[in-house]
């Protein structure tokens, strides 16, 4: 349309050579291709640096160290951090994530993510009631981490764990939603 | 040629090569109807100053302030106790905050009222929609650049919410948070959403929104009885303004003048007597004694959240948000024509009064949040000392149970405790000694089951304290059966 007006501008206007206006036609062509290839030379690298996140699809997951199992006594449930192990130099204390770790007898254990299960805040242990409950609104989980009462909708998360030379490792790194629980 | 007369030449050079003056007199000299010319009319230009005390604060504090996961919370108790009026200015901004989301939604209920979305305003109805959603955008992103614990954990409120999407639900969260986990990367991309993304949006779409209102004109006073008619309506409303148009400026400018110089003047005081809003708290994930809690803008959510039906939460929490965004985007095209007036539009009134009622019901109910447990109460909670005098030993043991057991974080006795269940308060009157036990030891619905952890002992003692929980003159429930058993 533009160039077909310019076309006529031109054919309208006296002493212009009539040479001219194919080169004009073929000018303005050449500048959209040139400009549309520049653009996806842009273009493609822009996109892809915004959505590099889909490109690592992981696994995020690592194994981290949660310290000597001597320190869990038995049948007790106590409150550990383990390191991110994608941190960034950056993160701050971001970095330390919390986590319910229940040793039950010997080297059994049930390591369970902070988030409750509702809405990811972080729930408290009770030990007095065996209870795990939720500040936000109230749900409440068993001391096997099963659903007790209130609106979540499935028992607390559970890590996955091992044991090597007397040492817990958790395998961490990700934050457990109800369409990508931990395990 | 005194000094004003060269000011003066000076000011025409300059017109003369940028036509200010023209432009001045095409946008703020238009011509507006003189019935415009009101004290309703005055929140969309509220709301675009509390929209440039933003920018000017917003960009005084980026000065200062640290966008980085590890240093973010540091910068700004420095700016609210070292840099010099960097509190005032932190003030400013969250005050400027809280007056734009209050004006914009008088705004929004006043356009509904007046009809002013009507033909031919659609465009600029639906440009509004885009802007209140920038600006809850903005309310959102800017809750979590105030780096504390409140935005941690919100942080991940939210991204449990995305995280129900089936399928695509840990692509959404990962771009959310930038990774895996909420960390570093979170807060920079929150930052560059809240500082460049959002306000170029809102700044194109403004544009727009002023262009609109120069190109269709500014709603006239609707008058009840003067439906919109398409085929007439452009050519009655230019009549009108050349039969008694008034140029917007000097004429019908005043109001919005004294109502920004009131707002301007609101913020300055709130922000001088209230101070800034936090931070509270370090973002250190490992501090979980927190209860998260959004600011008001997002307070109804939350309340929402916990009240709904735990069966219908996914489908509401991922259906209701883009059917309510629908159904303001296709206001314009649901009533196109028709009576503006809000004394004929008895249903528009009542739906505009019956969502600032429940918001506000929402919003209340929030900020006292019956459905959390209190979960200190057992350690700070006090029984009063008449729910003690004069009780048997076992009773008393059962007082200590039901502190000790955490039985108080849930349910409130004498006005001590939490609101999450029912109050204990004449319990005794509702329930048998056996349906006490039962319902300590099964639990139901709300309640978890005390079975494991608690001792027949303890069971006992909490059941007997829960026996003398009636008033003097209301006798405690018994089993009819037992009775007649025991007189046979």
């Amino acid at each position: 349309m533009a160039v077909r007006e310019l076309d006529t501008q031109v054919k309208t206007t006296p002493g212009v050579l009539h040479e001219e206006l194919p080169r004009r036609a073929f000018l303005l062509k050449l500048g959209f291709l040139l400009n549309g290839i520049a653009g996806v030379f842009v273009g493609v690298p822009v996109l892809g640096y915004l959505f590099s996140s889909f490109r690592t699809t992981g696994p995020f997951k690592s194994w981290v160290p949660l310290g000597p199992i001597t320190s869990f006594p038995e049948n007790k449930t106590s409150l550990a951090k383990y390191q991110n192990p994608n941190t960034r130099p950056w993160d701050g204390q971001t970095t330390d994530i919390p986590c319910w770790v229940r040793r039950m007898e010997g080297e059994k254990f049930q390591i369970f993510a902070i988030n409750c299960t509702h809405l990811g805040c972080p729930v408290r242990w009770f030990e007095q009631s065996h209870l795990f409950m939720c500040p936000c609104h109230g749900g409440a989980f068993y001391e096997d981490g099963s659903h007790a009462s209130g609106p979540p909708p499935r028992g607390l998360y559970e890590y996955k764990y091992k044991i090597e030379n007397g040492q817990l490792w958790v395998e961490g790194g990700q934050l457990p939603t109800l369409s990508q629980p931990l395990s | 040629m005194s000094m004003i007369e060269r000011l003066r030449n000076v000011a025409l050079w300059i017109d003369e090569r940028l036509y200010i003056s023209r432009i001045f007199a095409a946008t703020a000299g238009h011509h507006v109807p003189r019935s415009s010319s009101s004290w309703f009319y005055v929140f969309g230009s509220g709301t675009l100053l509390c929209f440039m005390v933003q920018i000017v604060t917003g960009i005084c504090l980026a000065l200062v302030y640290q966008p980085t996961a590890g240093q973010a919370y540091t910068s700004l108790e420095y700016l609210n106790y070292q840099q010099h009026l960097g509190w005032f200015l932190r003030a400013m901004h969250n005050w400027g905050s809280n007056f734009m989301v209050a004006i914009m939604l008088l705004h929004l209920a006043q356009v509904f009222l007046f009809g002013a979305f009507k033909y031919p305003r659609e465009l600029t109805w639906i440009s509004g929609v885009v802007l209140l959603l920038c600006t809850l955008g903005m309310a959102f992103t800017g809750q979590v650049l105030r780096f504390d614990q409140d935005a941690y954990w919100g942080l991940g409120i939210g991204a449990a919410m995305a995280g129900r999407v089936p399928i695509f639900g840990p692509a959404i969260v990962h771009m959310m948070l930038g990774g895996p986990i909420i960390a570093g990367a979170t807060l920079s991309r929150f930052f560059t959403l809240h500082v460049f993304v959002i306000p170029g949006t809102i700044i194109a779409i403004v544009s727009m929104h002023l262009r609109l209102v120069l190109t269709k004109g500014i709603n006239e006073y609707p008058v009840p009885g003067k439906p919109v008619v398409k085929e007439t309506y452009i050519e009655d409303y230019e009549a009108e303004i050349k039969k008694a148009g008034v140029p917007f400026f000097p004429k019908a400018i005043s109001k919005d003048l004294v109502f920004s110089g009131l707002v301007l003047m609101g913020i300055v005081f709130c922000a001088a007597y209230f101070g800034p809003a936090g931070p509270h708290g370090v973002p250190d994930p490992g501090q979980i004694n927190t209860a998260p809690k959004p600011d008001f803008f997002f307070l109804w959510l939350y309340a929402v959240l916990s009240l709904m039906p735990d069966y219908l939460e996914t489908v509401l929490i991922l259906t209701v948000p883009f059917i309510a965004i629908i159904i303001l985007f296709a206001v314009p095209f649901i009533s196109n024509t028709g009576e503006k007036s809000a004394r004929r539009r008895p249903i528009a009134v009542l739906s505009v009064l019956g969502i600032f009622a429940v918001l506000a019901s929402f919003n209340y109910l929030g900020r006292f949040a019956p459905w959390s447990p209190k979960m200190d109460a057992w350690t700070s909670a006090t029984l009063p000392a008449n729910y003690l005098e004069g009780r048997a030993p076992l009773e008393r043991q059962g007082a200590v149970v039901f502190h000790s057991k955490q039985c108080i974080n849930c349910h409130s006795v004498g006005g001590a405790g939490g609101l999450r269940g029912p109050t204990l308060e004449g319990v005794a009157t509702r329930l048998t000694s056996d349906q006490l036990v039962r319902q300590v030891i099964q639990g139901s619905g709300n309640m978890p089951a005390y079975g494991k952890n608690l001792s027949p002992a303890e069971v006992a003692a909490v059941v007997s304290f829960m026996q003398t929980l009636h008033k003097p003159s209301e006798a405690p429930a018994r089993d009819a059966t037992q009775s007649a058993l025991a007189q046979k």
